[in-house]
């Protein structure tokens, strides 16, 4: 019911979408992160936050303090707010929701199996994994010796099944097999996500397919990067880009072919969305590039709070958040290594 | 007027003088210093270093110490509750120990805990590991013994498993393992363990998958909980036995025991073995439960003593905390070596300050007194009134509508009586207002005990406002006498009827009425009204005659307060062009109907009001006919309505045009000088409040005034009806407590069935208690403030001030709790 969300939204999806405006309100502002920049040492930035929103969470935590512990706590209340979500949301919202923690399923899924491949131990994966993205049986992936074995074994049970339908081979797994398993995952996680937001229907259709198609087209251009130079044949190369967003088809096809990071840029540029992303880098320059589309990103991201009556908010303020942790991580770094030149280098302002 | 200027200053009606002072402390006594005016509580600190963030300030590492402190002092507290004990506050006589040395013992404390917590976790590791063992021979031998005999018919070989364990503590049982036999490459094998008993089957179906069902999976529920190490619960467990075959399978399936967090131990399949492992199990068991025993009670020994002074403790470092917090709010001055603070007080309370300023410079043995003068300052004051118990919560109906802007007439002075009374004008039964006084008796006869414990949210509500209950009860009763209702039923109370019936069989009391044979009933209404057929007309008639009255007398009381207002700010102008239009408007329509009313009253005439009022607008040099109340009662009318008109454009025209007049002649004489001067200054001192204070601008001024008057007129005739609110309501109150009385009690009293009886009197009671006394009261109480915040307030009320805070460590140890 297009055009009508007004009429029955707030029924069910009223008070979340308070709530998630209200926690929204407590991110980080500007002036928390100039503060933030200028702190000394890891105390002063406990000592910040204290007075944030992430005050309950760090006030118990003794005075050696260690960015991981930082990072873990603010993750904390994350994991806190979006299991308080989950609990309260009725379908087709809990599905939604559900569906913005696959992303970190499949990063935890990599992980571990890269990991046990390196014979790291479990234990010590298990507390890398993001807990966004955890299940029952994610230990138990350290089993698998193939994909097949992976699938059968584990995934079987994990909203991960449907998508391992593309990647199922008996190979044995290394790197690079994985490295394409997480690319085509994702590619089917995403179609899956664009899928589920059009059946909703209404302005959640409209603001998901056009932050996921942001998505899309970023995960396409990161894929050719980073393909440059390998083995990945451009037919392989082809397979992993998703089959939506402002870039396919014709852009896919002309990205396909890049060999060099300029060239990307030349297909980029043609795409009027992406100009002034690619226009403020210098030529042949590839390291800024993720500040550049974080920074978009999260514009788009805020942008979506503008309308009211949809789910794109809880995408929106997941990923917003996950963005602050990022900030969060990078500043506690900076501040503990002592490198507070570089501190501005990768912190997306949210606001 | 003389009389009104030598009246006694009253307390409540105006706030506090408050003076703006700086404060020029020494560094070395500044602690000291600011610890003494938080004793004291009396001086609000204004934070100068608002710019600053807070870890730029100078203090920062003390705070930081302090919230460290702290942190630790929770830490204990967490850990005495999680012991189970009960941290007294005993009121400890230990001399105040000084923050360094409290920090260190702190600091002991907490190394000490941790050591013993890692230890006893340790202990209760290898104590859980130990139990888990136990249970897994006891109930994987029953498995294996009755797998045997079958074994033994297929004349398989069995074999016991042995696979590497973390755990260091079984170190020695696993080596006795290790010897009872050496892996098979083939052949049948088993691993036994022990699981949570919620992973159990996604446990059985990831083994199922991974061996592709070749196996035999045994389970049995451990018989006692297990305590998980991390969060200290009790869990249930599950025992297992897998039998499998294949190298392959047992690295899987040990990998999946891993990932799901299966302990697995060892079990030898022979008998014998097995009781000889079962027994030095058990006896290290023992022995580790004594040890484990004798740590907890050295724990708890330690925990105990700590407890003796948590209280103490934490008071002192949030006390500490609030000091240095109060500190970052000072300015260091030119030479670093003074503090220089600003902030509001009283002035009655200034050589109270000066004292205690003097005492911690002599107890620091300061060279340098501390030097403290009154400044000007440029913001308005903040309000402070001194209350006591009873006043407070008044005090605090008014706040919550907004704080007094400084000085400014204080309608909690009148509040304390009339809220209370229209409360009860609505809530007139003096049966319920005796169950809402004994309810504030309880309140206030607990109070000492009830204001030092924590009270739920709607408790604390309650308990904050008894002595209104009190009041509001005393008023009920008072009115309930009055309306003569007693749960709704009418009493002989002050004699007798003054009606009675026309013939003895009393038939035709409800259709021709009573005939009244005596002088009218002392005090209140006539129980004979009660059930008669004028009953509602009366009532209607008396009490909304009464709530008009009750709202001239309050809108009057309340122009009044802006004229005391006028004269305590010297506005003249507000007196002549706001209050006395005000005054003339209000009282020659609505003061004029009050008269009336009276007049009525006192005479008896039959005139209809309404006929009057609704024809002095409409025709008012008509003849009144049979409506005129006293000789030369149209004159009047007419007078008044020309004075009501003529004071319309009084208060809206004048004002403004004044105002304006009064700016361009201040601005006449000195135009050059300002010119020139007003140059400078906005070089030199922009941010000065002084330059734009005269921002005259003459239609906002009007637009104003005419919102102001509009309000007003229109203001006094819908206010008039909204004081009929108080008609409504206790109509309302007293038809429900009939409805209940009547049609509940009195139809479950005509049956003869005590059962029936029962009920009737237990819903009675229900309804009395939850609608009428709860719900009524609040209702009651919402109108009542109403009247108070809107009607009554709106004539003369700015409240737009802000509450005095001083920094008082009181306040610190209140909020907190």
């Amino acid at each position: 019911m297009y055009g009508f969300e007004a009429m029955t939204f707030n029924i069910h999806g009223g008070y979340l979408e308070a709530i998630v405006r209200g926690h929204r309100s407590g991110l980080l502002t500007a002036a928390d992160y100039n503060n933030l920049c200028q702190c000394e040492t890891l105390d002063d930035i406990k000592m910040h936050l204290t007075a944030t929103e992430y005050g309950p969470y760090l006030q118990n935590e003794p005075s050696p303090l260690h960015t991981t512990t930082i990072v873990e706590k603010c993750t904390l209340k994350l994991v806190d707010e979006y299991k308080h979500m989950l609990c309260q949301a009725t379908e087709p919202m809990s599905t939604f929701l559900e569906y913005i923690t696959y992303g970190h399923m499949i990063d935890n899924v990599v992980l571990i199996v890269t990991g046990t491949l390196h014979e790291r131990d479990v234990q010590e994966l298990l507390e890398k994994c993001h807990p966004l993205g955890m299940f029952d049986s994610i230990a138990t992936l350290a089993v698998a010796q193939n994909m097949r074995e992976l699938y059968r074994l584990v995934l079987v049970d994990t909203p991960l099944a449907p998508y391992f339908s593309e990647c199922i081979t008996s190979e044995d797994l290394d790197d690079m097999n994985i490295e394409i398993m997480r690319n085509t995952l994702y590619k089917a996680y995403l179609e899956d996500f664009y899928q589920f937001c059009q059946k909703l229907g209404g302005a959640t259709a409209e603001i998901m397919s056009d932050l996921l198609a942001f998505e899309a087209d970023r995960r396409a251009v990161n894929i050719t990067i980073n393909s440059i130079g390998t083995e990945l044949t451009r037919d392989d190369r082809r397979k992993l880009y998703s089959s939506f967003g402002l870039l396919y088809p014709y852009g896919h096809e002309e990205l396909a072919v890049c060999e060099d990071i300029d060239q990307v840029r030349g297909v980029m540029e043609k795409y009027p969305p992406y100009q002034p992303i690619f226009s403020k880098l210098s030529y042949g320059e590839s390291q800024m590039l993720d500040k550049a589309f974080y920074e978009e990103e999260v514009k788009r991201l805020c942008l979506s709070f503008e309308q009211q009556f949809h789910y794109g908010v809880f995408f929106a303020y997941m990923r917003l958040k996950e963005q602050e942790i990022r900030n969060l991580m990078w500043i506690s770094e900076c501040v503990a290594q002592n490198q507070k030149s570089r501190v501005h280098d990768s912190v997306v302002f949210i606001f | 007027m003389e009389l009104l200027k030598n009246l006694p200053e009253m307390d409540l009606m105006r706030s506090e003088k408050m003076t703006f002072v700086q404060l020029i402390i020494p560094v070395e006594s500044a602690h000291r210093a600011v610890s003494y005016l938080g004793e004291l509580g009396l001086l609000q600190f204004r934070d100068l270093n608002d710019d600053k963030s807070p870890f730029q300030r100078t203090f920062v590492n003390q705070v930081k110490r302090c919230a460290e402190m702290s942190r630790k002092l929770r830490f204990f507290k967490d850990q005495i509750h999680k012991a189970g004990l009960q941290s007294s506050a005993l009121p400890t006589l230990q001399p105040d120990v000084d923050l360094e040395a409290l920090e260190t013992q702190l600091a002991e404390h907490e190394h000490e805990l941790i050591e013993m917590n890692a230890n006893s976790e340790k202990l209760q590791q290898t104590y859980n590991e130990l139990l888990e063992f136990k249970i897994v021979l006891q109930k994987a031998g029953v498995f294996l013994v009755s797998g045997k005999s079958y074994d033994t018919a297929e004349g398989t070989e069995l074999d016991d498993n042995v696979y590497p364990s973390d755990y260091p503590e079984s170190a020695s049982l696993l080596e006795q393992a290790t010897q009872s036999g050496p892996p098979n490459s083939s052949g049948l094998r088993f691993i036994s363990g022990i699981i949570p008993k919620s992973k159990i089957l996604l446990f059985e179906r990831m083994l199922f998958r991974a061996t592709r069902g070749n196996l035999l999976f045994n389970q049995a529920p451990a018989d006692e909980l297990i305590m998980d190490p991390v969060s200290s619960e009790m869990v249930e467990k599950t025992v297992f036995v897998v039998f499998f075959s294949g190298e392959q399978a047992k690295t899987k399936i040990l990998k999946i025991c891993e990932a799901f967090g299966a302990n697995c131990y060892p079990v030898p399949e022979d008998l014998t073995k097995q009781t000889q492992i079962t027994q030095e199990v058990l006896s290290r068991l023992s022995e580790l439960e004594t040890t484990l025993d004798v740590g907890i009670r050295h724990r708890n020994a330690a925990l105990h003593s700590i407890g003796f002074h948590l209280t103490l403790w934490m008071n002192m470092v949030k006390r500490e905390k609030a000091v240095f917090d109060t500190l970052n709010m000072l300015n260091f001055d030119v030479t670093k070596k003074c503090l220089v603070g600003e902030g509001w007080c009283p002035i009655f309370a200034k050589p109270k300050i000066q004292e205690a300023l003097q005492r911690a410079t002599f107890d620091s043995n300061s060279q340098v007194g501390i030097i403290f003068h009154v400044m000007d300052a440029v913001e308005s004051p903040p309000t402070y009134f001194r209350t006591n118990a009873f006043t407070n919560a008044y005090q605090e109906i008014v706040d919550a509508y907004g704080v007094a802007k400084y000085q400014e007439a204080n309608p909690a002075v009148y509040t304390v009586i009339t809220f209370p009374f229209l409360f009860a004008v609505m809530f007139g039964d003096w049966g319920h207002g005796i169950c809402l006084l004994i309810g504030a008796l309880i309140l206030i006869a607990r109070e000492g005990k009830l204001s030092s414990q924590k009270l739920g949210s709607f408790m604390e509500m309650l308990f904050g406002g008894r002595y209104v209950l009190l009041l509001m009860s005393l008023f009920s009763i008072y009115c309930g006498l009055i309306y003569n209702e007693f749960f709704s039923v009418p009493y002989h109370i002050f004699g007798d009827s003054a009606y009675k019936c026309r013939d003895d069989s009393c038939s035709d009391a409800y259709t021709v009425g009573l005939i009244k044979y005596r002088d009218a009933y002392p005090f209140g209404v006539d129980p004979s009204w009660r059930g008669s057929r004028s009953e509602l007309p009366f009532l209607n008639s008396l009490k909304m005659k009464m709530s008009i009255l009750f709202g001239v007398a309050q809108m009057n009381l309340g122009i009044m307060l802006s004229y005391f207002n006028s004269i305590f700010f010297n506005n003249s102008l507000d007196i002549r062009y706001q209050f006395v239009p005000q005054m003339i408007f209000l009282n020659s329509l609505f003061g004029y109907l009050s008269l009336l009313i009276i007049i009525k009253w006192c005479t008896g005439s039959q005139a209809d009001l309404y006929h009057v009022m609704i024809y002095m607008f409409l025709s008012p040099f008509d003849d009144l006919g049979e409506n005129e109340l006293f000789w030369g009662q149209r004159p009047l009318q007419i007078l008044l309505l020309l004075s009501a008109l003529v004071a319309v454009p009084w208060m809206l025209f004048p004002k403004p045009f004044i105002l304006r007049k009064l700016h361009t002649e201040r601005f006449q004489g000195r135009a050059y000088g300002i010119l020139r001067s007003s140059e400078i200054d906005t070089d030199s001192d922009p941010g000065s409040p002084r330059q734009h204070e005269e921002e005259f601008n003459f239609s906002e001024v009007f637009v104003h005034q005419m919102i102001h008057s509009i309000e007003f007129v229109l203001g006094s005739v819908s206010n008039t009806a909204s004081y009929l609110r108080l008609w409504a309501l206790s109509l309302a109150h007293s038809e429900l407590s009939t409805v209940f009385y009547e049609k509940v009690l009195l139809l479950a009293w005509g049956y003869n069935n005590i059962l029936i009886r029962m009920v009737g009197l237990a819903v009675f009671a229900f309804a009395t208690a939850f609608i009428l006394l709860m719900m009524e009261t609040l209702s009651a109480f919402l109108h009542a403030l109403r009247l108070h915040w809107v009607e009554f307030q709106n004539k003369f009320y700015g409240g737009d001030g802000y509450k005095f805070k001083p920094f008082s460590f009181a306040a610190i140890a209140d909020d907190e709790d």
